[in-house]
């Protein structure tokens, strides 16, 4: 029950979101502040979620093999390496911490 | 390339320039739909691991349909946060499709059923993909070349994600699963960590999230950290901001 109402609720408001430009605006522009906080919210937000899912576990702190994987990804990353490698390489590498009792 | 003032004329004029231009945004649109294909897995993985249905992960895909928002908002539930949690910290990343919405909308003219369909399209991909060219047509094909491959990519490979772990969910751990979501986070702000001023609030971000989780419920952190922001003033105009940092240099 919850799952549903937090689907529709975020679908319906999210279409909003994408259906205004085409929709509604005809051609106006956003106010300077929207722009800049459609601009700037991403990077904490997703800082956030990275930390989150790495490094807790139902609401404590908690160091394990998540944070193995997400050494490897950064690595990865600063290597410029494509993106689906990033992804792959940090299962592994939380995949094998994991088989070794990390 | 040379554009005439009417897109027609100029294609009429170089047909060759402008398939070799199409060819390319398809090329640039097929790496990134293959792109989103592990991410799709993993988010039907881990809608099976928080104990959602097929449907709603079907669900999550077809109509929230936003990638980023939909992984916070699932993060968020699977965590046993509230509902009203989960749908603040989707809102917060789909916001950008309001500026996305902006910035395509001289090109998705039309009916307006036929923008109200289009509008659904309205991702990181299509966006990006749709702003390769400055002529309207490829600017168009791009939008729905991204766009339609992303929604039949990522509503596909969600479905193979929750049906091949929705009875194995053990299976999500062994195989590393869990960790493929902070690394694509990772990889989605790696760029943007190139510019000081998205680095500072993305690190504040991160600390205040990590800092909270034990004393507040579950999707309060990962909102929380959009406070952030603040330490940049995004109230101030641009201009203003210029002037005064100019004034200070001085």
């Amino acid at each position: 029950m919850t799952v549903w109402f937090a689907l529709l609720s975020l679908a319906a408001v999210t279409y909003l979101f994408k259906s205004a430009g085409p929709l509604l605006l005809g051609g106006r522009e956003l106010p300077p502040v929207v722009d800049r906080l459609a601009e700037l919210l991403p990077a904490p937000l997703l800082a956030a979620l990275v930390v989150v899912a790495t490094f807790t576990d139902a609401g404590a702190w908690r160091l394990d093999a998540r944070a193995v994987g997400l050494a490897v990804a950064a690595i990865a990353l600063w290597r410029r390496a494509p993106f689906v490698l990033v992804v792959v390489l940090a299962a592994a590498a939380t995949a094998a911490a994991r088989a070794v009792g990390a | 390339m040379d554009r005439g003032p009417d897109d027609a004329v100029c294609r009429g004029a170089e047909p060759i320039e402008a398939a070799a231009d199409r060819r390319r945004l398809k090329r640039l649109a097929m790496s990134v739909v293959a792109a989103v294909a592990p991410f799709g897995v993993a988010f039907g993985a881990v809608c099976s691991e928080a104990g959602m249905s097929v449907a709603q992960a079907m669900g999550f895909s077809t109509l929230v349909f936003t990638g980023g928002s939909q992984f916070a908002a699932v993060t968020v539930l699977a965590d046993g946060g509230a509902a009203v949690a989960a749908v603040t910290a989707g809102l917060l990343l789909s916001l950008r499709s309001l500026a996305y919405g902006v910035v395509m909308a001289p090109v998705l003219e039309g009916p307006r059923w036929w923008r109200a369909l289009a509008s659904q399209l309205m991702i990181d991909e299509a966006a990006a993909i749709g702003t390769v060219s400055e002529d309207p047509a490829l600017r168009r094909y791009g939008y729905f070349a991204a766009g339609l491959g992303v929604f039949v990519v990522w509503n596909l490979t969600t479905f193979i994600g929750a049906v091949a772990f929705g009875d194995a969910v053990d299976l999500i751990e062994r195989f590393g699963v869990d960790a493929t979501i902070p690394a694509a986070f990772l990889g989605l702000i790696w760029p943007r960590l190139a510019d000081g001023e998205q680095r500072r609030i993305a690190g504040l971000g991160a600390v205040i999230a990590f800092l909270l989780v034990p004393f507040v419920p579950a999707g309060v952190p990962i909102v929380a950290a959009a406070a952030a922001v603040s330490i940049v003033r995004p109230w101030e105009p641009r201009s203003a901001r210029s002037i005064e940092s100019a004034g200070e240099g001085s």
